[in-house]
């Protein structure tokens, strides 16, 4: 199937998110869709899906004009979507799910569960994509849900598939297989639309490359001939340094001591197994990891946000379970979480008054129970200036700023007090590239201030470009640390579950794990561990 | 790509930036892209920014209340104008001369008109006369207003950390009963002993009844909204079968009414030249309280944490906040506020306890403290208006036999518009430029 | 369901206080009922009033022996639920704790006298006629996404009409039409209020309970006390299934009842089979579940969510003509008496399902037949406090005492596309 789309424009109040889009994608083709956070790209795979309505511009398949007033006429066209966030109802069956909309019932209206399961495992066999038709969704992990999503699509006879960032909650290797399948898609004539902000991704997997750029095109590029420095340029509209300049590190005493770390989650299961980890004053400590490894409890439970099952943390000797939330803040860590909307902001609150939100009843900004607002505004003002937070005012709704604002703003309220220790969660998920580049170097500008750092991503380039070690999380349990430099393959592979010492056997035998001989150092001149 | 992964970081460093790869567009290169992630935003987000922006030089109450109620000072005022609209019709076709008049209408539509008309006129004279026509009118509006301003705070406090108290009616219920009990049960006190301590037990039985929907919302997360409705008829019962005990009834008395309250646990008259005059000193109580929540809800560090919990309990939470104290103390004070409704009640104005002497003062607190928009002051001003609704309506029945229970329908109109202001928006084809939601309280799950 | 996501230690724990629960229970059942009774002997009467073809012989029984005999066995109950525990079946073991206590409690309310058990429990089902459609309704506004905690408006709207309407056209299905009518109006304006307007759905509910009570009481003290024509209803006849009626003791029980009482049960059952087995009651638990996912397969989100509040209207508008074209047939203010908040507690209590909460509403309802029947035998209990026992239970339920509600995800969350 041959699909155009000409002039197509959509506008948010405020925003125009796509404009004057041209693309063509054909029969049996790959065609990646590459722009940063922001760009459009969702918006206008939504209006191709239905979602949303275009304001100008036309849709096109085979030649034919095509009018999309909701998600069932697209399906209807062939056009199937794999959502970012998986479009899966979480207490029904896989069976279910896939059926929803098309489903076949007899003559009393009672659905046929069982003809169901029975084509769903078909279709899921031939296409290579295996999953239990009567398993449970919400039962299933992240790789398999995506599975079903494919073949949600698949069988309502998609002949243009959109994958939306697909790889995001993918380890490398589900990834290749991911790919092999898209493989297997193509063969068979149907045409994929491949949307990532990955340049490596794009330059494995797709035919042709169209880069989006603040809703527009501009430009389509040859994945074999493009470099990804061509690519980032032209995805950012400027010149982009993909690395980050750094001293070596001159680690000091050890700041964070985790041993035999467990965590469980709400209903008792083991979410982090037996896990050490130290970072020292000076250094940058990463942890890899695709995401739902266990990181996000790990970090909860370091900042004295959840409760720990076994093992023990402390914090500059300090002991970090018996302490609350308020308490371990209070004695210096910042925690830079990984979802500021969530996690880090209150939208309606001012910027002075996010800027204060964890320091909210101590000197200066409260006396006794009373807030002291004009101090609050002072340092509000003070820490716009000196963070370059780009808000009108002080009393500005922090929700109002852009995103990497936002995010600055969460950095720097962890910054701007004396901290011993830093944990930064994906600290720039959904940043713009300038602010990606701000952030990076404030990291390195407070490691160099003597502060240990903890930096939690998934991002495997941020984290090869800014750690002093890394470690690697995997079904809750760490690997490492290693020193860098490390091979990016080495820690892919680790993240996709790899035995570090096959790794290392089959790559690069000169670069051993050195977790060992760094610990037995640290107790030597950390203090009592 | 197989030298992909061996080419990590470090390479880059040493290939040029190629400038001819980047299409230029002079300027827009390091300012702008500061902006750039905000080119895609879902729509939801963009008119809670919006929304956000109108308000960017508001205080941080005014901006949550928009955040909380999503209406303006003209969405509040419409939404009274139509509901004394729609009750005007209420009224005139309850008429029976203009339903007879209707009969006719094509023949001569001028007389259903004109009479109803007539009997709106009439009714809403009355209406105004009888609340504020007179000193005495006057005092009957502040008797009626005072127990709304405190249920009314009872109902924004929970509010603005994201809570619906619906339970404001059992509370009241709860601190009514002990103070009656008090008022009644101990004798030969004075007046400075035995007053306070019978308000004292009404707050504090209030605050016990509160403090059960809090508790249970923080420890196991049951949903406040069912539990105090469940709580509210529990009140009820409990109450009525309390009042039929040897305890509280009256000895002279089989049908189900307490004991009198003692005059040295009563309120006394604020004008006590004119004791014709019923408004008391449970008014100061109302307002001294309404003063010290506005201390608490808009200058206190505790306020701060309440409204953080209430507008983001994750956020909160990452800042060290404690949202299940949040919750059992928004609770508590609040049923505090409504067992102080109870108090003065019972204490400054009915003086004996009978069934369901609440008489929904509690739902009432509902339409008071979302009139108000969830701020101090404004509950406190909409605990006046329904005051003269009140008031005003008693004079309404007496005067053109126009029932009380319209008071109630408009009310009910009152609210329905506050909570949905594009129906306000759609009538009065207003430009919608704060598109907020009526959003208050959150799903059933937690 | 949720018991296989609780960990053994939490099990233990609930297990426990369940034993605390049944202990309290020998402790009231010895404490109170075998001490305090009226009188050596109860008498169960097992026969309608009626004359029927097989006559069951009352049933006697010695009051102090029979509730020794129940705590024992309430006692040893509790000995397993205290050691090794019931598992799967701890719930269910709350329940036959629950029955026992019941018969224990009922033995002793008719020491000295006698006690109609086929009235009771004919008039449990009866009253839970109405709970039962009201809990219906809730469970599919909010299996759609919908909060619908206005039932206590649509039943008194309900009510109203359908008196108003048969009074009329002297014909109680005419005024059974008009009490869906009215039903639906409600429904209407709560689903156009939250879908349509995205107004907080917990926010209308409550004014649209303060709008139909208003608006009853207004006009039934405005027009109906006036005018008394207009509120002389002609009731449902009670109708008998033939043999199945002659069935002893369960026959009058079931079988004997007015249409609506029918038309609940074969609701129930309807929707129960519709909810969980067709592809109307998948896509509409989708769009509770996950809108978006529902949308994104080309279901119509809000037309399905509008449907489902109006069908709802339907149930519950049903369940308030119940008052005047059958138990009651005259309006008068407030006259369901928070009936709407206790389907409510059905529907929780029943998790979200038709059949469960029949169950709960079944449960209700005989609460509430036993504080009438109680008044009539002079118990000394007031009968006050036995009418909180759907209240308490309801936040035992909601507060997770005996495993966690699970609402839909969607539950409450206006859906809007762009």
């Amino acid at each position: 199937m041959q699909l155009e789309l000409r002039g197509i424009t959509k506008r948010f109040p405020g925003v125009v998110a796509n404009d004057a889009v041209d693309l063509q994608v054909e029969s049996g083709e790959v065609h990646g869709l590459l722009g940063e956070n922001g760009a459009g790209k969702s918006t206008l795979m939504n209006i191709l899906y239905g979602l949303y309505r275009a304001d100008e511009g036309e849709i096109l398949i085979d030649g034919e004009p095509l009018l999309l007033d909701d998600p069932g006429d697209a399906i209807d066209a062939g056009i199937g979507m794999v959502h970012q966030h998986f479009m899966l109802v979480p207490v029904f069956t896989v069976a279910e799910n896939i059926v929803l909309g098309v489903e076949q019932t007899d003559r009393l209206g009672r659905l046929d569960r069982a003809t169901a399961s029975r084509r769903v495992a078909e279709l899921a066999e031939e296409s290579g994509l295996p999953v239990d038709p009567d398993a449970l969704v919400e039962d299933l992990p992240v790789g398999v849900q995506q599975r079903v999503e494919i073949l949600k699509a698949l069988y309502r006879d998609a002949r243009l598939l959109i994958l939306d960032e697909p790889t995001a909650v993918l380890t490398p290797q589900e990834a290749d297989d991911l790919f092999d399948a898209i493989r297997g898609f193509t063969a068979e004539g149907r045409s994929v639309i491949f949307i990532s902000h990955k340049l490596r991704e794009h330059r494995e997997i797709a035919d042709r490359i169209s880069v989006l750029r603040r809703g527009r095109i501009v430009g389509t590029a040859d994945p074999r001939t493009a470099s990804e420095q061509e690519l980032a340029n032209l995805m950012v509209g400027r010149p982009v340094e993909l690395t980050v300049e750094r001293a070596p590190a001159e680690p000091k005493e050890v700041v964070l001591e985790v041993a035999g770390l467990q965590v469980a989650d709400a209903v008792g299961t083991t979410v982090v197994h037996e896990v050490d980890l130290e970072v020292r004053a000076g250094e940058i400590m990463a942890v890899a990891g695709v995401e739902g490894n266990g990181q996000t409890p790990l970090v909860r439970a370091i900042t004295g946000l959840q409760d720990i099952a076994g093992g023990s943390v402390s914090i500059a000797g300090r002991d970090v379970a018996s302490r609350t939330r308020k308490e371990v803040l209070r004695d210096g860590i910042g925690h830079v979480p990984e979802d500021r909307n969530r996690d880090g902001l209150v939208a309606e609150f001012s910027v002075a008054e996010n800027l204060i939100l964890n320091l909210w009843d101590a000197e200066p900004f409260a006396r006794r129970a009373s807030l002291q607002f004009d101090e609050i505004r002072a340092h509000a003002r003070k820490v716009v200036a000196s963070y370059d937070i780009r808000t009108p005012s002080v009393d500005t709704p922090a929700g109002s700023l852009s995103g990497g604002n936002q995010q600055k703003l969460v950095v720097s309220r962890e910054f701007d007090r004396p901290i011993d220790l830093l944990v930064a969660s994906q600290p720039t998920r959904g940043v713009d590239v300038g602010s990606i580049e701000y952030i990076h170097n404030q990291l390195l500008v407070k490691r160099d201030e003597g502060t240990a750092v903890l930096l939690v991503s998934s991002e495997l380039d941020e984290v090869l470009a800014l750690a002093d070690r890394i470690a690697v999380m995997f079904h809750g349990r760490i690997v490492g640390p290693f020193e860098t430099p490390i091979s990016k393959e080495a820690v892919g592979r680790m993240m996709a579950g790899a035995d570090p010492d096959e790794v290392f056997e089959d790559h690069d035998p000169s670069n051993r794990p050195s977790s060992h001989g760094r610990s037995s150092d640290a107790a030597a001149s950390g203090g009592p561990a | 790509m197989s030298d992909d992964p061996t080419r990590s970081g470090q390479q880059h460093e040493r290939e040029e930036p190629d400038p001819a790869g980047a299409p230029d567009e002079p300027g827009s290169v390091a300012t702008e892209t500061h902006d750039e992630a905000r080119a895609e935003i879902e729509a939801a987000k963009e008119r809670e920014a919006t929304a956000a922006r109108l308000a960017q030089d508001a205080t941080f109450t005014q901006r949550l209340v928009a955040a909380l109620t999503g209406t303006g000072v003209i969405v509040t005022i419409l939404a009274i104008l139509s509901a004394l609209l729609i009750g005007a019709f209420i009224i005139a076709f309850s008429e029976e001369a203009v339903r007879d008049a209707l009969t006719y209408f094509f023949a001569r539509p001028t007389d259903a008109l004109r009479l109803g008309v007539d009997s709106v006129v009439a009714a809403y004279s009355a209406l105004v006369q009888g609340a504020l026509g007179g000193q005495s009118q006057l005092s009957e509006t502040f008797v009626s207003a005072t127990p709304l301003i405190m249920t009314g705070l009872a109902v924004a406090v929970p509010l603005r950390a994201g809570l619906f108290n619906i339970g404001a009616e059992g509370q009241f219920l709860a601190g009514g009963t002990v103070a009656g009990l008090i008022g009644f049960g101990l004798t030969g006190l004075p007046l400075a002993i035995h007053l306070p301590l019978a308000i004292a037990g009404g707050l504090l039985a209030g605050g016990l009844y509160g403090w059960i929907p809090g508790i249970l919302k923080a420890k196991t997360g049951a949903h406040e909204v069912i539990s105090t409705i469940m709580l509210n008829n529990i009140a009820l019962l409990v109450t009525g079968y309390l009042i039929s005990t040897t305890l509280f009834r009256r000895p002279d008395r089989s049908d189900p009414i307490s004991k009198s309250v003692e005059e040295s646990a009563r309120f006394p008259r604020l004008i006590w030249w004119e004791p014709s005059l019923r408004v008391n000193w449970s008014l100061v109580m109302a307002l001294a309280l309404a003063v010290l929540v506005f201390w608490l809800m808009e200058r206190s560090t505790h306020g701060f944490e309440l409204n953080a919990v209430g507008l983001n309990p994750s956020a909160a939470t990452s800042a060290g906040m404690n949202p299940a104290r949040v919750v059992v103390t928004a609770f508590s004070v609040a049923g505090a506020l409504a067992g102080a409704a109870g108090a003065a009640t019972i204490l400054g104005l009915q003086h004996r306890l009978t069934i369901g002497f609440a008489a929904g003062l509690g739902f009432d607190g509902i339409t008071v403290a979302l009139l108000g928009r969830g701020r101090i002051g404004g509950t406190v001003a909409a605990g006046i208006l329904i005051g003269i609704l009140k008031a005003g309506g008693r004079n309404m029945q007496a005067q053109t036999g126009t029932s009380l229970e319209l008071a109630l329908v408009i009310q009910a109109l009152i609210i329905v518009f506050i909570a949905a202001p594009g129906l306000v928006r759609a009538i009065f084809r207003i430009k919608a430029e704060d598109l907020a939601t009526g959003q208050v309280a959150k799903g059933w799950g937690s | 369901m949720s018991q296989a996501t609780m960990t053994p230690a939490k099990r233990k724990r609930r297990e426990r206080r369940f034993g605390v629960f049944s202990v309290l229970v020998v402790a009231v059942m010895l404490g109170v009922f075998a001490t305090s009774a009226r009188g050596e002997q109860a008498t169960f009467v097992l026969n309608d009033a009626r004359a029927q073809a097989i006559q069951l012989p009352a049933l006697v029984v010695t009051v102090v022996p029979t509730v020794i005999v129940l705590s024992i066995l309430v006692a040893l109950i509790a000995v397993k639920q205290f050691t090794t525990g019931f598992g799967d079946r701890a719930v269910p073991m709350v329940g036959v704790v629950v029955l026992l206590f019941v018969i224990a409690f009922l033995t002793w309310a008719a020491a000295g006298d006698s006690l109609s058990v086929v009235g009771l429990l004919r008039g449990s089902l009866a009253r839970a006629t109405p709970i039962a459609l009201g809990a219906m309704a809730g469970v599919l506004c909010e299996r759609a996404g919908v909060i619908n905690i206005a039932i206590e408006g649509q039943f008194l709207a309900g009510a109203f009409t359908a008196a108003v309407v048969a009074s009329v056209a002297s014909s109680p299905w005419v005024g059974l039409v008009g009490g869906i009518a009215a039903g639906v109006l409600i429904a209407f304006m709560l689903a156009g209020l939250s879908i349509r307007f995205q107004a907080d759905q917990i926010v209308v509910g409550v004014v649209l309970i303060v709008f139909a009570t208003g608006v009853t009481s207004f006009l039934s003290t405005q027009v109906l006390s006036g005018s008394p024509e207009l509120n002389s209803p002609t009731r449902f006849s009670s109708l008998e299934i033939p043999f199945l009626v002659d069935i002893p003791l369960l026959g009058p029980v079931l079988f004997r009842h007015s249409l609506l009482v029918f038309g609940m049960i074969a609701a129930v059952i309807i929707l129960q089979f519709g909810l969980f087995q067709t592809r109307w009651g998948l896509r509409l638990r989708s769009v509770g579940e996950h809108p978006k996912a529902a949308d994104t397969v080309g279901i119509n989100v809000l037309a399905t969510r509008y449907r489902a509040v109006l069908l709802g209207g339907v149930l519950a508008g049903i369940g308030g003509s119940w008052w005047t074209l059958d138990a009651v047939g005259q309006f008068s203010r407030e006259m369901t008496g928070g009936r709407g908040f206790i389907a409510l507690a059905a529907m929780l209590v029943g998790r979200y399902t038709p059949v469960g909460g029949l169950a709960a509403a079944l449960l209700f309802g005989f609460s509430d037949q036993l504080a009438t029947s109680l008044q009539l035998l002079q118990v000394p209990v007031p009968s006050d406090l036995l009418l909180t026992a759907p209240f308490v239970v309801t936040i035992v339920v909601v507060g997770g005492l005996i495993g966690r509600l699970r609402p839909p995800a969607a539950d409450g969350k206006p859906y809007t596309k762009e």
